[in-house]
């Protein structure tokens, strides 16, 4: 066992290998945590908070930026939070752990970095009102109201990034039945909602120098304690914004018999969609040698529904996030019935 | 033609095997000795550097308090302004054996954790639900091997990634186990940062950064190192004088053969490169016994050295052996270029001697003479430069050099100074056979003063390092009768204990003297200071070298600070001097106190005044003053109270036996190598004599033939060979002497920080004398014997065989 598996079997409490039992350990079982239930009100500020007694939890900020230089950039900042055992406790004694995952994507470099914390100390945690994420240094802070106009710092060896985000008050986007969102025919499920209307406005700190950043961005938050079916080795997930002003969020969960995928499609208009299983479809069309894995950087992505056909094509293949648990993170671009930009994250691909 | 010659050339071995035996053996010893320094040596580094690089992974930077302890909230401001730290709380954990180091870190973010449990064995490597408790403790299996069996202890992971006498484990479970909840010893700066922070000592001006310093460990471990390697070093010379006997004698023997090989036409070229090829063989073999050899020895001394260094430096070394492929190719190259160097003259004799020339001693004995004044001024030259880096430099390199100027210095001009005392001998003679014999010991001497240098080397070294010791010894005991002064020693398990503790001695009118202590850093390492309470005990018996009028009453008033010898030869402190014990804290040093077995710097104050400056000054250790008589009854009675179940007592006899123990474990090495040593130059006279016998007979057969009977020849040669044993030991006398007094008032202060008084005793001397003797005429006896039976016919063959 080397250092980055021992950390992520640390993390994510797994017993190696970790393929058999999904990827990140996301397919055990959930003992002792709380359970998704169908028909649970989300409660809001409240439910942007943590939730210790659930065994998983994340808060997933993509964006699409084009800088003063004209280049297509991404950002990504995420903190996960995972419990040893439910329940929350002051100190070291605390079984919750936070780990960050902050993601820049030029056309030709990927910079990623990554942060690990306890709970119970202060180092990292989430507070619901006012709005706060944070591990070490890096932060998603309120600063106005709640989630509406958020301002967003990382930093890495070489690189950082500081953006300002703002909604024009749109509401939250709740995935699946009101936020209950199925992630297997088993019955699998996690709560989900997202904002993805951001506004942003920044500055990238790149080796060579800062660079002025616009764009959109894309936050999800989502927390459970067993997402995954046993035999579901990982997800191709896809959050993709058209020129036409919709959205589409979209995510294939390959089993071992068979895949399962499931989306939400958001109207420029706000409403949205819950797309049933099989409606979605996604084909990988090209593979790259990505850190020695073979990895679809090109998608072909239907929607009858919508009448929808468009090829997904990676902003820079080589947007792999080599980090304990690593996993391919970048922006993407749109071509075919609809145009536009996206992200696209892929995850247990060995 | 070259298959013939050589056949012919090893043809001599095999007539000859107790010379082929010698060689080897001489070699192998050499050999042996230097390989087995060389392993203690390179099993310490290892262990060293394991202990260095993974424990608190401390090749990175650390912050550090400037006083006392780091709180969490600390930590955690310093993390979430950007710096990426590793929390590590440390602290001794009693157990009933003593006291393990006890380090708790971050799991999570420690650097080099998950190294060192990777190797674990898998039966108890991580599993799922001990890591949810964060309740696991990481021990080398030999620790767990010496802990007896604790209740409390937790779950064990045992891996022999962690070092000896260490327990790991995270940082929540150690700050319970220690009782220090929100406690942070120091901070271990990860070496990736991100962009854009603030520097350190803007955001927290009360810790300092602190860089690993290996320098004050290192530099006390590598002065033992490199007395071993010195020990090493003398031995694989003193072997190498063997290898100079038996090759030379090899060699002088075979004359006539390599006249018949050269008449049938074997170039002298040719000659030499076989003649090469045959000592290259040799030098393997004996080589790959020597290692052998110096494996066994390092795999038995190896103990007492880890004995050593965690008794004296606090380093802990494993005490198993490993083999390193290093060791072995540097074995075996000493082996081939050790028996090169040791050939080299007999070799360029061989190329440069005239096809028909005749052997002689005689002549040999004359050109040696110049050589004799050669390599005395050599000498002279050497003691000139040891004294001279002595005034120049100061030091433990200053120190050595002089050492080995000195050394060195004496057996090269040992030659000349014998055939003095001969020369004079010679002068005084008043019997024609006395001439001869003086006359036939001065003509040896070129022959034998390689083995009688060795011989000096050794008993020197003998004369010097036992005096060192036994006066390290007897000083050592009159100062632990003074600093153990209470006649028990208790521990609690925790505060509540001692207090109740306290409280029931008090009234059964027992004194209790608390012994509390704090650690401040001090110039990059950490100051111990202790807090004592007043009492006559300190006053009466404390081990004082200097101390000022009125010292303990200052000190008890809180104005002034009593220093350990380490300390105060370390800073250049001493009464009357002002002291920082932190940046805020400074106090006048009223006394040194010797302090041996301890590296560390140390000073004491009084007891409130430690507490007044420091916090987390754990009350837990207590020495009792009571009647000798009493002391059993009161071990009994605290035993049996059920209040006290887990206070440890050691009683004062019980505790000086210990450090006896320790402290003569220590030497143990220094006195096998030496016995060894010793034992190699008396090899190195038998080889020489047994050289020096063939090319004796021309010269014993006409005093034969002049009527001295062959027994008293046979007598002449043991006395000849005890008395040049003897001029040599006497000669040793002083030299040993002056490396005593080297060793005792320049190496130890380098080295272990305090000087030590120089006891002289005699007795020892003259059983070096005796075992001196008795290596010589053990040396002597063969060719002795063989002299006192030889057939008459052979010593008549002297005459008829002429050359």
């Amino acid at each position: 066992m080397n250092a980055k598996s021992f950390l992520t079997a640390m993390f994510l409490c797994l017993p190696a290998p970790a393929s058999t039992q999904g990827f990140a350990g996301l397919g055990t079982n959930a003992n002792g945590f709380a359970i998704p239930q169908q028909g649970t009100f989300l409660s809001f500020p409240a439910d942007h908070g943590s939730h210790p007694n659930f065994r998983i939890e994340w808060w997933y900020l993509t964006a699409n930026l084009k800088g003063d230089d004209d280049l297509e950039y991404g950002v990504q900042w995420t903190l996960f939070r995972t419990a040893l055992r439910p329940g929350s406790e002051d100190g070291w004694s605390s079984p919750q752990l936070w780990m960050g995952h902050a993601g820049l994507t030029t056309p030709n470099h990927q910079f990623f970095a990554e942060r690990l914390a306890r709970g119970g100390i202060g180092q990292a945690g989430v507070t619901a009102d006012p709005f706060m994420a944070w591990i070490d240094n890096w932060e998603m802070t309120t600063v106005g109201p709640t989630l509406q106009q958020l301002n967003l710092k990382a930093s890495g060896a070489d690189f950082a990034y500081e953006l300002d985000m703002s909604t024009q008050g749109q509401q939250l986007v709740l995935h699946g039945d009101n936020g209950y969102s199925v992630k297997s025919a088993g019955g699998q499920a996690s709560y989900y909602y997202s904002q993805p209307h951001y506004q942003i406005t920044g500055t990238l700190s790149l080796p060579h120098g800062p660079v002025a950043v616009v764009g959109q961005g894309w936050l999800d938050r989502e927390w459970s304690s067993q997402p995954l079916a046993e035999d579901q080795s990982g997800w191709d997930w896809f959050s993709l914004s058209f020129d036409s002003g919709d959205k589409l969020m979209g995510f294939v969960l390959r089993g071992a018999s068979a895949d399962f995928t499931s989306g939400s499609w958001i109207s420029a208009d706000g409403t949205v969609t819950a797309l049933q299983p099989g409606d979605f479809q996604a084909l990988a069309l090209k593979h790259s040698n990505v850190s020695g894995r073979s990895i679809p950087t090109e998608w072909k992505i239907t929607l009858p529904a919508k009448e929808l056909s468009v090829v997904i094509q990676a902003v820079n293949k080589q947007s792999w996030m080599g980090t304990s648990f690593p996993y391919w993170e970048g922006p993407v671009t749109i071509s075919g019935s609809h145009t536009g930009r996206g992200y696209l994250e892929m995850t247990g691909y060995e | 033609m070259k298959r013939a010659a050589l056949g012919a050339l090893l043809s001599h071995w095999w007539r000859h095997p107790l010379q082929l035996i010698t060689l080897l053996t001489g070699l192998a010893l050499a050999t042996g000795l230097w390989s087995a320094v060389q392993a203690i040596n390179g099993e310490a580094k290892a262990s060293y550097n394991l202990a260095t690089s993974e424990i608190g992974a401390r090749q990175n930077e650390t912050l550090v308090p400037k006083t006392g302890f780091i709180p969490l909230s600390r930590y955690v401001e310093l993390r979430r302004s950007g710096w990426r730290l590793s929390p590590v709380l440390e602290g001794r954990w009693p157990q009933n054996t003593g006291s393990l180091r006890l380090i708790g870190v971050d799991l999570l973010s420690h650097p080099t954790f998950s190294n060192m449990v990777e190797n674990s064995d898998s039966e108890s490597s991580f599993s799922l639900d001990a890591l949810s408790s964060q309740e696991q403790l990481f021990l080398n299996p030999k620790t767990l091997e010496q802990l007896t069996v604790h209740v409390d202890l937790p779950p064990i992971v045992q891996s022999d990634q962690i070092p000896i006498d260490v327990a790991l484990g995270d940082i929540s479970l150690v700050e319970r186990l220690l009782q220090r909840p929100g406690q942070i010893t120091r901070m271990i700066i990860l070496p990736e940062q991100p962009l854009g922070l603030h520097p350190l000592e803007d955001l927290a001006p009360e810790l300092q950064r602190q860089s690993y310093d290996a320098g004050q460990m290192s530099r006390l471990t590598d002065s033992f190192h490199l007395n071993l390697t010195a020990f090493g070093l003398l031995s694989f010379a003193v072997g190498l004088f063997i290898v100079h006997g038996s090759v030379s004698l090899g060699i002088e023997q075979r004359r006539g053969l390599f006249r018949t090989l050269r008449a049938m036409g074997v170039p002298l070229h040719l000659l030499t490169v076989l003649l090469l090829c045959e000592l290259l063989l040799i030098a393997i073999v004996a080589g790959s016994a020597g290692l052998v050899l110096g494996y066994l020895i390092a795999a038995a001394l190896l103990p007492d050295v880890s004995a050593t260094l965690s008794g004296l430096y606090g380093a802990t070394v494993e005490g198993s052996l490993n083999l390193r492929p290093g060791w072995l190719i540097s074995g075996i190259a000493m082996a081939v270029v050790g028996t090169l160097i040791a050939s080299t003259q007999a070799i360029t004799n061989i190329y440069k001697m005239p096809l028909l020339a005749t052997p002689g001693l005689q002549a040999r004995a004359q050109a040696a003479s110049s050589q004799q004044y050669g390599m005395a001024v050599l000498g002279l030259a050497l003691m000139a430069f040891g004294t001279a880096s002595m005034l120049v430099f100061d030091g433990l390199i200053a120190g050595f050099a002089l050492l080995a100027g000195m050394m060195l210095g004496t057996a090269l001009m040992l030659p000349l100074l014998l055939s003095w005392v001969l020369t004079l001998g010679l002068r005084n003679a008043r019997s024609a056979l006395g001439e001869w014999i003086w006359a036939d010991m001065r003509a040896q001497l070129p022959g034998i003063s390689l083995a009688l240098m060795a011989l000096l080397l050794a008993l020197a070294t003998n004369i010097g390092v036992g005096t060192m010791v036994s006066s390290f010894r007897l000083t050592f005991l009159g100062w632990m009768d003074q600093r153990l002064s209470a006649e028990l020693y208790v521990t609690a398990k925790d505060e509540d204990q001692a207090q109740k503790l306290v409280l029931w001695l008090t009234r059964r009118d027992i004194t209790v003297l608390p012994i509390r202590w704090s650690e401040v850093p001090f110039h990059g390492t950490k100051l111990r200071i202790y807090g004592v309470q007043d009492d006559p005990t300190y006053r009466e018996k404390w081990p004082m070298l200097q101390v000022q009028n009125g010292a303990w009453d200052r000190v008890s008033n809180g104005t002034a600070v009593m220093i350990n010898e380490q300390l105060a030869r370390r800073r250049n402190l001493w009464p009357g001097d002002d002291l920082n014990l932190t940046p805020s804290w400074k106090m006048t040093v009223v006394g040194v106190y010797s302090d041996y077995g301890n590296p560390h710097e140390q000073a004491i104050v009084t007891l409130p005044v430690l507490l007044r400056h420091a916090d987390n000054v754990p009350n837990l250790r207590f020495g009792l003053r009571l009647p000798p008589s009493g002391v059993q009854n009161l071990i009994k009675e605290i035993q049996q109270e059920s209040d006290f179940e887990g206070i440890t007592m050691v009683d004062q006899n019980d505790l000086k036996a210990r450090s006896l123990a320790v402290f003569d474990r220590t030497f143990v090495v220094t006195g096998a190598l030496n016995l060894l040593t010793l034992g190699v130059a008396g090899f190195a006279i038998l080889t020489s004599l047994l050289t020096l016998w063939n090319m004796r007979l021309p010269q014993l057969a006409p005093i034969w033939a002049l009527g001295i009977t062959r027994r008293q020849l046979a007598w002449l040669e043991l006395w000849r060979s005890l008395a040049l044993a003897a001029l040599t030991a006497l000669l040793a006398l002083p030299l040993g002497l002056l490396l005593a007094w080297l060793l005792l008032s320049v190496i130890n202060v380098e080295a272990f920080g305090w000087k030590l008084p120089m006891y002289i005793f005699p007795l020892d001397w003259l059983r070096l004398l005796v075992m001196a003797l008795v290596a010589a005429a053990i040396a002597a006896a063969i060719p002795a014997r063989k002299l006192a039976l030889i057939k008459p016919s052979e010593l008549l063959k002297v005459f008829a065989h002429e050359r």
